[in-house]
């Protein structure tokens, strides 16, 4: 197909998509003016009930756990299959470092900015513990400190080279985070049939609304997360960096 | 003021759509793809939000009071953590493509051979 008639195309059925979004649109409660009957009984029932004083979290890891347990699962099923496509292919080898003490350093990275990532990266480490575990309190949670979590070694990438980064996260250590918490959300879970009755029902007592032991299970299954997204995050610079900076064309 | 939130969301994903279909570079096309997404979370985020109200987070306003939908801001989250995963998946074609092909531009991918 021409490029001319693709646009055509494209105009044309845009603009009845517009049309049909614009009608619906339409049909929706003004800005402003929600009034859905669930978000009002957990604004309501969450303190009280989960000893949560975050709803999101709440929501996130009680409420629609089954649903958080599928979302890990999807991150971890395409961190698997993005492991897959990347693989080290027949015609490609790995190039080993030149020498023994050459690092794959971030072309252009200046002493400053060198300085600075490596400064930065213990606070961005202690900020992402701090997100993970004071999910159920305040805004935050498993997902965002993971990808935090996972932050600090792109920066350490950034700031000290490759090689390092991979030190700091040997491939097994990353690996075991990703499965093991996968895995421990569905232990987790499992742990509710034995103990409550219901998969992933909570099995702990809920402590008092406020502390950081409180919410039951919501702060272990935050921290499950926590694992499984820093090392799929990890995996996944680790891969993409290979194919930048390791394989060659053999 | 709905017009504004829910045009910006209907905005966004047709001009997503229009990077895609005009793209030249697949890196470009995967980008255009995460506008495309972005509008979902306005969308969500717009139909959850109701006029004068907080956060719905209750460490230090009591509980019960008045707050936005807590139940869009978690679907906002896994529709973020779909996108990151998309992105994953499609750079890493991307990737494989050009090692195939030799070039980003789609238009340029002749069909697979068997």
């Amino acid at each position: 197909m021409s490029e001319r008639a693709r646009l055509g195309l494209f105009l044309g059925a845009a603009t009845g998509m517009a049309v049909l979004l614009a009608w619906g649109m339409a049909g929706l409660p003004a800005f402003g003016a929600f009034h859905g009957a669930y978000a009002l009984l957990i604004d309501h029932v969450v303190v009280a009930q989960r000893h949560a004083t975050d709803a999101v979290t709440a929501v996130n890891f009680d409420y629609r756990g089954l649903d958080t347990l599928g979302e890990e699962f999807i991150l971890f099923t395409s961190v698997v299959g993005l492991a897959v496509l990347l693989r080290e292919q027949r015609s490609e080898r790995e190039r080993p470092p030149a020498r023994a003490g050459e690092e794959h350093r971030f072309q252009g990275a200046s002493c400053a900015l060198r300085t600075l990532t490596l400064l930065l990266v213990g606070p961005l480490v202690v900020l992402a513990l701090y997100v993970d575990s004071h999910g159920a309190l305040t805004p935050g949670g498993g997902f965002q400190g993971g990808v935090l979590g996972a932050a600090a070694l792109l920066l350490v990438f950034l700031g000290g080279g490759y090689l390092t980064m991979r030190r700091l996260s040997p491939h097994r250590l990353v690996e075991l985070a990703e499965a093991g918490g996968a895995a421990g959300y569905g232990l987790i879970g499992v742990g509710g049939i034995v103990f409550a009755g219901a998969f992933l029902k909570n099995f702990l007592g809920y402590g008092t609304a406020g502390e950081l032991i409180s919410a039951g299970t919501i702060p272990l299954l935050s921290m499950a997360v926590a694992a499984e997204v820093s090392g799929a995050f990890v995996l996944l610079w680790s891969e993409f960096l290979d194919q930048a900076l390791i394989v060659r064309r053999g | 003021m709905s017009a504004l939130a829910y045009g910006t969301a209907g905005w966004l994903f047709l001009v997503g759509l229009y990077g895609i279909v005009t793209s030249r570079n697949l890196i470009h096309m995967v980008i255009c793809l995460t506008v495309v997404q972005s509008s979902t979370y306005v969308l969500l985020l717009s139909i959850g939000y109701r006029s004068g109200a907080a956060a719905p987070v209750f460490a230090d306003i009591p509980p019960g009071s008045r707050a936005v939908d807590p139940i869009v801001q978690a679907l906002t989250l896994t529709d973020v953590v779909v996108e990151a995963t998309v992105v994953a998946l499609m750079l890493a074609l991307a990737v494989q493509a050009h090692k195939r092909f030799g070039t980003l531009d789609p238009n340029e991918l002749t069909p697979l051979r068997g």
